[in-house]
């Protein structure tokens, strides 16, 4: 496999928009993670600006190699399958752990008694589960 | 529809086995339509003993559809974030409950999903009793409306896809 091919002028600015518009999403995710107030609002920035940061490379990443292969390229479509499943369930994991960690959310949230009252929901319901276990069969 | 048999337990988790492969190793080669075959066989049969219990997909195509529809609001719900993380206006963020028609774990997971990668919300739990879900929004102005919005354009399509 070699990579210094010669593309077309408009092949190539193709691909350098892509990849710059990649590295300004990106650039905006990490922004967003050091400016938003609390736990949960940063949460946003990585589940969402990152993926259209991280599209962006691949769309251009399969323009280059289509191109200088011949032939479509397709891994880019499994790191996006990839990606798009476990982005939104990392971000549940954390959000689940802020949430029966409590913590603290910005002054002005609205419904901001209600992770505290979903937190105690489970808690209830733990403690109903371990009263009332069902029998092991056998 | 594809049938289940015995031996492909989840014919639809063999589908996506096969494609997979092909994809992985971006060639439609014999050897490897063959060998992507047998994995998707054996797999899901030493595996599904695992799982929990698939729901029936019926409208495959809507799926598609869905799938579609999801991309492009991802993409919406980049340009509204980044807006919202570089505008210097203060967020009036929100945690809200949205209240769930839907029963089963594997369209609940799919919705939940959907709400996170889509505009300014991310879910972060599930009710023990599965009623609602507790989604933290980044900016609203109508809660109702929003609301309204994940039942109508996620929940309702998502209900049609898997019928209890």
């Amino acid at each position: 496999m070699h990579f210094e091919v010669h593309l077309p002028f408009w092949l190539e600015a193709l691909v350098a928009f892509f990849l710059l518009l990649g590295a300004v999403f990106a650039f905006i995710g990490s922004i967003g993670l050091a400016r938003l107030p609390d736990f949960y609002s940063r949460l946003h920035a990585p589940t969402k600006a990152t993926t259209l940061g991280v599209g962006g490379m691949l769309i251009a990443s399969m323009l280059h190699f289509s191109y200088a292969q011949g032939s479509l390229s397709v891994h880019e479509i499994l790191v996006a399958i990839f990606l798009l499943i476990s982005a939104p369930i990392t971000a549940y994991m954390l959000s689940k752990v802020a949430l029966h960690h409590q913590s603290p959310s910005v002054q002005n949230t609205q419904g901001q008694d209600l992770p505290q009252q979903l937190q105690q929901e489970w808690h209830r319901e733990r403690i109903k589960s371990k009263t009332d276990k069902p029998k092991l069969p056998g | 529809m594809i049938p289940k048999t015995p031996w492909l337990p989840t014919p639809w988790l063999s589908l996506l086995l096969w494609v997979l492969w092909l994809l992985l190793n971006s060639s439609i080669a014999w050897g490897h339509i063959l060998l992507g075959g047998i994995l998707a066989v054996v797999i899901p049969l030493l595996t599904h003993p695992f799982w929990d219990r698939q729901p029936d997909l019926h409208k495959p195509l809507k799926l598609a559809g869905y799938i579609l529809k999801v991309l492009w609001d991802i993409v919406v719900a980049n340009f509204h974030v980044a807006y919202l993380i570089l505008s210097r206006r203060p967020l009036r963020q929100a945690f809200v409950k949205i209240p769930l028609c839907l029963t089963q774990e594997y369209p609940i997971t799919i919705l939940a999903s959907t709400i996170s990668l889509t505009p300014g919300t991310v879910s972060t739990e599930v009710a023990p009793d599965k009623t609602y879900i507790l989604v933290h929004a980044l900016d609203v102005a109508d809660e109702a409306a929003l609301i309204a919005e994940i039942k109508a354009r996620y929940e309702a399509p998502l209900q049609e896809i898997f019928p209890c």
